[in-house]
């Protein structure tokens, strides 16, 4: 391998790598508000990448129709256990908010489509569309069972996976796609060759992470998610409710996921189910920040995505089990250096 | 004086082993009322029951309204406020955002910056660590800072679970100066305490629980003298 191999595959493998980066960070915001280990971001990821692809050639994207199913069951939901409670009069602020206002959003896509709206608008169609999933797959899935362990959250969460694996063929049909390159810019940095993509993707993940610092530092809301992340019981004693800061991470999750997955769209060729790999991947990045530290989870990110590139020159075939083999080191390496606080035994 | 929040036959049960039996008691608008009584009396199952964190039979009410069916987080709303006693900071998180996360549950949130001066006038100390950790504040700092949040929040009725445990005699007295003075802000104070001297000369009236129920409740300027509670938990002086 010479030098010059090395820096294009370096290259590759740090936009490789801010891609799982941001879903990274998604992932360790969801499970420090939720406990929820959130196996399906890289669906969500996949399912912004179809949609863009389906909004690219003109038609309604399958996400529409996934959406209205899945607001029509959490708004039945919803309004079930409301009228169990006997808390009839929240019934129309909760149909507002599960059904309502992704209709809204569905509405809002439907029409603007219509127009044939230029690529950037497209994209913000895309990532609107596909925010409401994952905070209604929560009220359908995690809200009844929000007291569960962590292990019993993650199984359901697996198998959250494969159901919307299973929905995404139903909605989004067997066919890979490609969505047209953001940029066909290119420069040179040191005689190496980068390509505008990887710019604009290693731009996006810094602008949407430094998006999400100035979120919890400077907004309340902000601040009361990291606050029920810390300590879900002093949280609630504020009046912080935990279903709802999990709403609000779930959707600043799928923002992350959703931009990742339009990020990869014109590199990489998308099927209904390409998103398993993605989280996986992610996944080990947030590992290696212990599910806890947004630096660790996209450092960590970083590092798999350049592993991943180099492994991939070796051996392409091999290459997701070199990457997936990293985990068990890191794991061993973890559990040894974590020293286990007494608070954590309480629990 | 109207009635601000009362408990009425209220029992609380871990599995089969009832921890708080029958219990009532009230707390008068701007009244400090203590709850005094021995380790495992059940204390502190009382407050996490008023507060909503523990499930309990029985009747509570605040302000006129039956809290049967409101959520902690509903409570909280309404102004009623625990401090508990693990205080249940955000440790991670600068002095200053715990103290503004006090105001979360408010709607109106345009006093903050008052709230936050008042906070810091009465605790100095917190406005000198406000960009410091709250996991990093000693122990009499912590529960400035619980307090401080708590207050933040603008309540009307103050839960403190313990306010003194584990704390220096000189910070308990600041504490117990701190409680005393939040009857010129017209809050009433339901205080749970082991430290039964402290609590009865700061309080208007008393509870004494035992082994999960009331045994005896006066003034708190008769229980004080009452020489059956001086050899049992004020140390016969």
């Amino acid at each position: 391998m010479t030098a010059d191999i090395a820096a294009i595959l370096a290259i590759d493998g740090i936009a490789t790598g801010a891609v799982y980066a941001l879903v990274a960070i998604g992932t360790v915001l969801i499970f420090t508000v939720t406990r929820v280990i959130f196996i399906p971001f890289g669906d969500i990821a996949a399912f912004t990448a179809l949609t863009l692809a389906a909004l690219d050639a003109k038609q309604l994207p399958g996400t529409a129709g996934l959406v209205v199913v899945l607001a029509c069951m959490a708004c039945v939901m919803e309004v079930a256990s409301l009228a169990r409670a006997r808390e009839l009069r929240a019934v129309p602020k909760a149909v507002l908010g599960y059904l309502v206002l992704p209709l809204i959003v569905v509405g809002i896509v439907w029409l603007t489509m219509r127009f044939n709206p230029p690529m950037p608008v497209r994209i913000v169609l895309a990532l609107l569309l596909i925010m409401p999933i994952s905070p209604l797959l929560d009220r359908i899935v995690f809200r009844p069972i929000a007291d569960a362990s962590v292990l019993l959250l993650l199984t359901v969460s697996v198998a959250l996976h494969f159901a919307l694996v299973g929905l995404g063929l139903l909605f989004f049909g067997p066919e890979g796609v490609r969505t047209e390159p953001l940029t066909s810019m290119a420069i040179e940095i040191a005689g190496v060759h980068v390509s505008g993509q990887t710019v604009l993707i290693l731009t996006a993940a810094l602008v949407f992470s430094g998006l999400l610092f100035l979120f919890f530092d400077f907004t309340l809301i902000g601040k009361a998610l990291r606050a029920t992340a810390l300590n879900r019981t002093g949280a609630r004693l504020m009046g912080i409710r935990p279903a709802r800061a999990g709403t609000v991470a779930y959707l600043l999750g799928s923002l992350m996921a959703g931009v990742s997955g339009i990020l990869i769209a014109p590199v990489n060729t998308i099927f209904y189910d390409s998103g398993f790999l993605l989280g996986l991947k992610a996944f080990v990045g947030a590992i290696v920040g212990g599910m806890a530290s947004y630096p660790g989870a996209a450092l960590g990110a970083f590092g798999v995505g350049i592993i991943e590139s180099f492994a991939s020159f070796q051996s392409s075939t091999l290459k997701d089990v070199i990457v997936f083999s990293l985990l068990i080191p890191i794991l061993l390496w973890r559990s040894l250096a974590s020293q286990h606080s007494e608070e954590e035994v309480e629990e | 004086m109207t009635q601000m929040f009362s408990i009425e036959n209220v029992s609380v049960a871990y599995g089969k082993v009832e921890a708080v039996r029958n219990v009532s008691l009230s707390v008068e608008q701007g009244q400090i009322v203590t709850v005094i009584g021995p380790n495992g009396a059940g204390k502190t199952t009382l407050l996490m029951a008023a507060i909503g964190l523990l499930k309990s039979t029985g009747r509570m009410v605040f302000q006129g309204t039956d809290l049967a069916r409101i959520d902690v987080e509903g409570r909280v709303e309404r102004g009623l406020c625990l401090v508990p006693e693990k205080r249940e900071l955000f440790a991670d998180m600068s002095v200053a955002d715990n103290l503004l996360l006090g105001t979360y549950s408010l709607r109106d949130r345009s006093t903050t910056r008052k709230s936050l001066d008042d906070v810091f006038d009465r605790f100095p100390r917190l406005k000198e660590r406000s960009r410091q950790a709250a996991g990093t504040l000693s122990g009499g700092e912590r529960q400035m800072l619980a307090l401080g949040r708590a207050l933040m929040a603008k309540p009307k009725l103050l839960v403190l679970d313990e306010p003194s445990l584990g704390l220096a005699p000189l910070i308990v007295r600041e504490i117990f100066r701190t409680i005393a003075s939040l009857r010129s802000l017209g809050v009433s104070v339901l205080l749970v305490e082991q430290n039964a001297r402290a609590a009865l000369e700061t309080a208007d009236f008393g509870y004494v629980l035992e082994t999960g129920e009331i045994i005896q409740s006066g003034p708190a300027d008769t229980l004080i003298h009452d020489p059956k509670l001086i050899a049992a938990y004020l140390g016969g002086h």
